[in-house]
């Protein structure tokens, strides 16, 4: 970096921090502890607070919910440096994402990569505005971490596609507008080739869907049908038949995402969580030598993970990445943020076993505990990502 | 700062593996050590580290070195570690350097620097006394005397003790061992009288010695910084030396790690490559992404010290705490899929797994570091 754009990018520090402290309302600058903290956007969007609303709106007209998405299509327009920047500084405030979707995590960046200019046109702006929600249409019963085997039929009519299956698992089916799907396009070809991506809207005839209760007691997703659902040939990103492609490519986004809860906090420390509920000693230490390693151990780990996490941007960004190396940061982050949730639920004790009260938040920890437990699941389970590291970046034979 | 070697230090590694990869692959450790050699590294290399500027690597440029950072120090370091090459690098041009152009006053400095930089003196310092990395614990009696002061004690892993010109030797000047207050760091000259060296044959056939002090006088001149407020001075030259270990500690990971997977991908059994295998394929996975991550740790630490020495602490903490877990892990597995191989002398991985448990101990181990981030944090 030269020393004129050493000296711009401070001064862009000195202007957003500025510009945040004055904009993001206090409520927003905790972590959310619920899904109504988060807003994602979409026809039927409501704000669970008039902060959440002010913070969206401030955030959205700076192009800031997608900070690093070119101008012309919503975005703010910020180099990879910049981009960098307003991430430091929210985090240091601790502020929240003003608008969270699948389709700025996944979508987008597929279609900046794969999508014609129609498409960009016509999707990318509403996601930067979060008009339209999106979900994933990937998993079937059978084809899980064997996505390729996908069985959901695309059938050719003259400007048409026909679609007939079943996906599940698709979060947030149900709240959604749109989505993006995976369909078979050519059932001759090896499995691999005959896959194509396609976008439609879930108001579509022929489209339904049925929630799926977890086990923390939430139902964040859905079994999906399509049942001769029509939907034109020009909702096609990328190539007939090469929808593999852009599948993977949004996967390694998806990957990125997911392994930064790994990264994110719970606000604050854990040894101080820890502290309120089993107490310290004269000289400040946890009363419990052994839950303290176990944090102590968690918090090198963390730092670690941090300092990889911003250096797999920077690797990016000096083109030294490897395309697989999302895999790598996702099953550590997603092991990661499994290990904080068993600490948290060992450092809560009874406390954290309550499941429907006003003093747990209905539950909220091991609600929370639970939910950890698909991030090692969804996007890509650790086993399948310590396979891809394996082929695609050790070369291991066979893999 | 970004997280990735810029293309000058890219190319500073680039020579220092060459040089070191060239000239001393691990049969040069191998051969020292079958020969005994009495001075436990090769002269004649350190005189080309120092042709090359590695001597003076951090010294600063009015006393004849390179001026460089910590990044670059660990580079080097790092190129170290893959080789395990025996080298005066970390105890003279690391520690020793930083102690003296952090400590030293103008004539301590126009005195030992220049030496250092074109490889004449060797410097190391002289901190452990117990089994275990404790440096508060430092009880070294340093009285005074006349002028001066008078040492007694013994200190242990003085990490090239047997060849060093000058020793930096943290002694107690006030209080009682665990206080931070009344540390005075002395430099002191090998040949004085009642200063007696017991070079130790370690594992990892790398130099070591014993030193004991029997009311050695040294004057009022050897004092480095403050009497009593050595404590600043000497956390921050651990600091230095603990980032400086952490880089080996990754090099070393990575080497062992890379002799793997080539041994992976050439050993059959079951008609098949060991790497085919499943259970393997996965540990080996794990393992790369521990070494990812504890590479990055390990940048950011260095680049913590270059920025403000006095507040890399939590970072070198992490990083020293994940390059021991790292290390460990690697040489493990390392020997373990290696199969019988591994166990053998002949085999260099041994030489990995005996140099990476000295690493573990240099300068506070896992746990240690891990114990000194949680009480930073306040837990
Ligand atoms: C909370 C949550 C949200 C999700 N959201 C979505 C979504 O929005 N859209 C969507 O399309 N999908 C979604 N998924 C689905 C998710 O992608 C799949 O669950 C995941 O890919 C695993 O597939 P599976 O459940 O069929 O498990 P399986 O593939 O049947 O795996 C079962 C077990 O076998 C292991 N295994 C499988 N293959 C191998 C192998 N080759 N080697 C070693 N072990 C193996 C797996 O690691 C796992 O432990 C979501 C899942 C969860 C839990
Ligand atoms: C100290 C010592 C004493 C010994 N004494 C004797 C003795 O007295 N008599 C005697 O006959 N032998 C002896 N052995 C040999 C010992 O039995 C073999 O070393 C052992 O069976 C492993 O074989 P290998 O060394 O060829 O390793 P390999 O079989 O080449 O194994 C290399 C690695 O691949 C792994 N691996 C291999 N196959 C699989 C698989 N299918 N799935 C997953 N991983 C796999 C192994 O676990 C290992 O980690 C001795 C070995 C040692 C080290």
């Amino acid at each position: 970096m030269s020393e004129s754009e050493a000296a711009d990018l401070e001064e862009f520090r000195k202007q957003t921090r500025a510009w945040l402290e004055a904009n993001c309302p206090p409520e927003m600058r905790k972590p959310a502890t619920s899904d109504a903290d988060v807003f994602w956007g979409g026809r039927n969007a409501k704000f669970s607070s008039e902060p959440q609303r002010i913070w969206f709106e401030r955030m959205r007209d700076k192009g800031w919910t997608v900070p690093d998405w070119p101008k012309e299509y919503g975005g703010g327009g910020l180099s990879a440096a910049e981009h960098k920047v307003l991430r430091a500084e929210m985090a240091k405030m601790g502020a929240r994402p003003p608008l969270s979707s699948f389709g700025i995590w996944m979508l987008g960046p597929a279609l900046l990569k794969y999508g014609n200019e129609a498409q960009k046109k016509e999707h990318l702006p509403n996601i930067a505005a979060g008009l339209i929600r999106w979900c994933q249409g990937y998993s079937e019963p059978n084809a899980g971490s064997d996505l390729a085997s996908l069985q959901t039929r695309a059938e050719s009519d003259g400007d048409d596609f026909v679609i007939t299956g079943q996906k599940i698992w698709t979060s947030y089916a149900n709240y959604a507008d749109w989505i993006f799907c995976l369909v078979r396009t050519d059932p001759a070809a090896k499995k691999h080739d005959g896959i194509s991506f396609i976008l439609f809207d879930m108001t579509s005839k022929g489209v339904s869907t049925k929630p799926i209760l977890l086990i923390s007691g939430y139902s964040p997703f859905c079994e999906t049908f399509f049942d001769g659902v029509r939907v034109p040939k020009s909702h096609v990103v990328g190539t007939v038949n090469r929808g593999w492609d852009v599948a993977k490519y949004l996967l390694q986004h998806e990957r990125a995402m997911i392994s930064g809860m790994g990264e994110r906090g719970v606000g604050r420390p854990l040894g101080q969580i820890a502290a309120d509920s089993v107490g310290s000693d004269a000289q400040g230490k946890l009363d419990d030598s052994m839950l303290r390693s176990q944090i102590a151990s968690f918090d090198v780990d963390e730092a670690a993970l941090a300092a990889c996490a911003e250096r797999a941007v920077d690797l990016a960004k000096a083109g030294q990445a490897h395309p697989a190396f999302s895999s790598a940061m996702k099953y550590y982050g997603t092991e990661l943020n499994k290990r904080r949730y068993e600490i948290l639920m060992s450092a809560g004790g009874v406390d954290a076993l309550e499941w429907e009260s006003e003093r747990s938040k209905q539950g909220a920890r091991p609600r929370a505990w639970l939910r950890t437990k698909a991030n090692s699941i969804e996007g890509g389970t650790s086993e399948v990502m310590l396979g891809i590291v394996a082929k695609r970046i050790l070369d291991l034979p066979g893999a | 700062m970004a997280l990735v070697l810029t293309e000058e230090q890219s190319m500073l590694r680039d020579s220092a593996r060459g040089l070191i990869s060239d000239k001393a692959p691990v049969s040069h450790l191998r051969g020292l050590r079958d020969a005994k050699d009495p001075t436990g590294f090769s002269k004649e290399l350190w005189q080309s580290f120092a042709e090359m500027g590695f001597a003076g690597l951090l010294v600063p440029e009015e006393f004849g070195g390179s001026g460089l950072g910590f990044v670059e120090a660990g580079v080097v370091m790092e190129e170290i570690g893959r080789t395990l090459m025996p080298s005066p690098f970390l105890a003279t041009s690391v520690v020793a350097a930083s102690a003296l152009s952090r400590g030293g006053n103008a004539a301590q400095k126009s005195e030992y620097l220049p030496k250092i930089s074109n490889g004449s003196l060797l410097a190391t310092l002289a901190i452990d006394e117990g089994a275990k990395h404790r440096p508060l614990q430092t009880n070294l009696q340093a009285v005074r005397a006349g002028n001066g002061f008078k040492l007694s004690g013994a200190k242990a892993l003085v990490v090239d003790g047997h060849v060093a010109d000058l020793f930096i030797v943290a002694a107690r000047t006030a209080g009682s061992a665990g206080e931070r207050e009344g540390l005075t760091l002395f430099l002191v000259n090998p040949k004085a009288r009642g200063v007696a060296v017991e070079r130790t044959i370690m594992v990892d056939a790398h130099n070591a010695a014993r030193i004991e002090f029997a009311n050695v006088e040294v004057n009022a001149d050897s004092v480095l910084g403050e009497v009593d407020q050595g404590a600043a001075l000497l956390d921050g030259v651990l600091d230095i030396g603990r980032g400086a270990v952490a880089s080996e500690m990754v090099g070393l990971s990575d080497e062992v790690f890379g002799r793997t997977v080539e041994y992976l991908k050439s050993r059959k059994q079951f008609g098949k490559l060991i790497g085919e295998f499943q259970a393997l394929q996965h540990r080996a996975a794990q393992l790369y992404v521990d070494i990812e991550i504890t590479r990055a740790a390990t940048m950011k630490a260095l680049q913590a010290l270059d920025t403000d020495v006095a507040k890399a602490a939590s970072a070198v903490a992490v990083a020293k705490a994940r390059a021991g877990t790292t290390a460990t892990r690697a040489v493990q597995e390392g020997v373990q899929m290696h199969g019988g191989m591994g166990m053998t002398d002949q085999f260099d991985i041994g030489f990995f797994m005996k140099r990476a448990r000295v690493c573990e101990e240099l300068f506070g181990d896992a746990n240690y570091h891990t114990e000194q981030l949680a009480r930073a944090r306040g837990y």
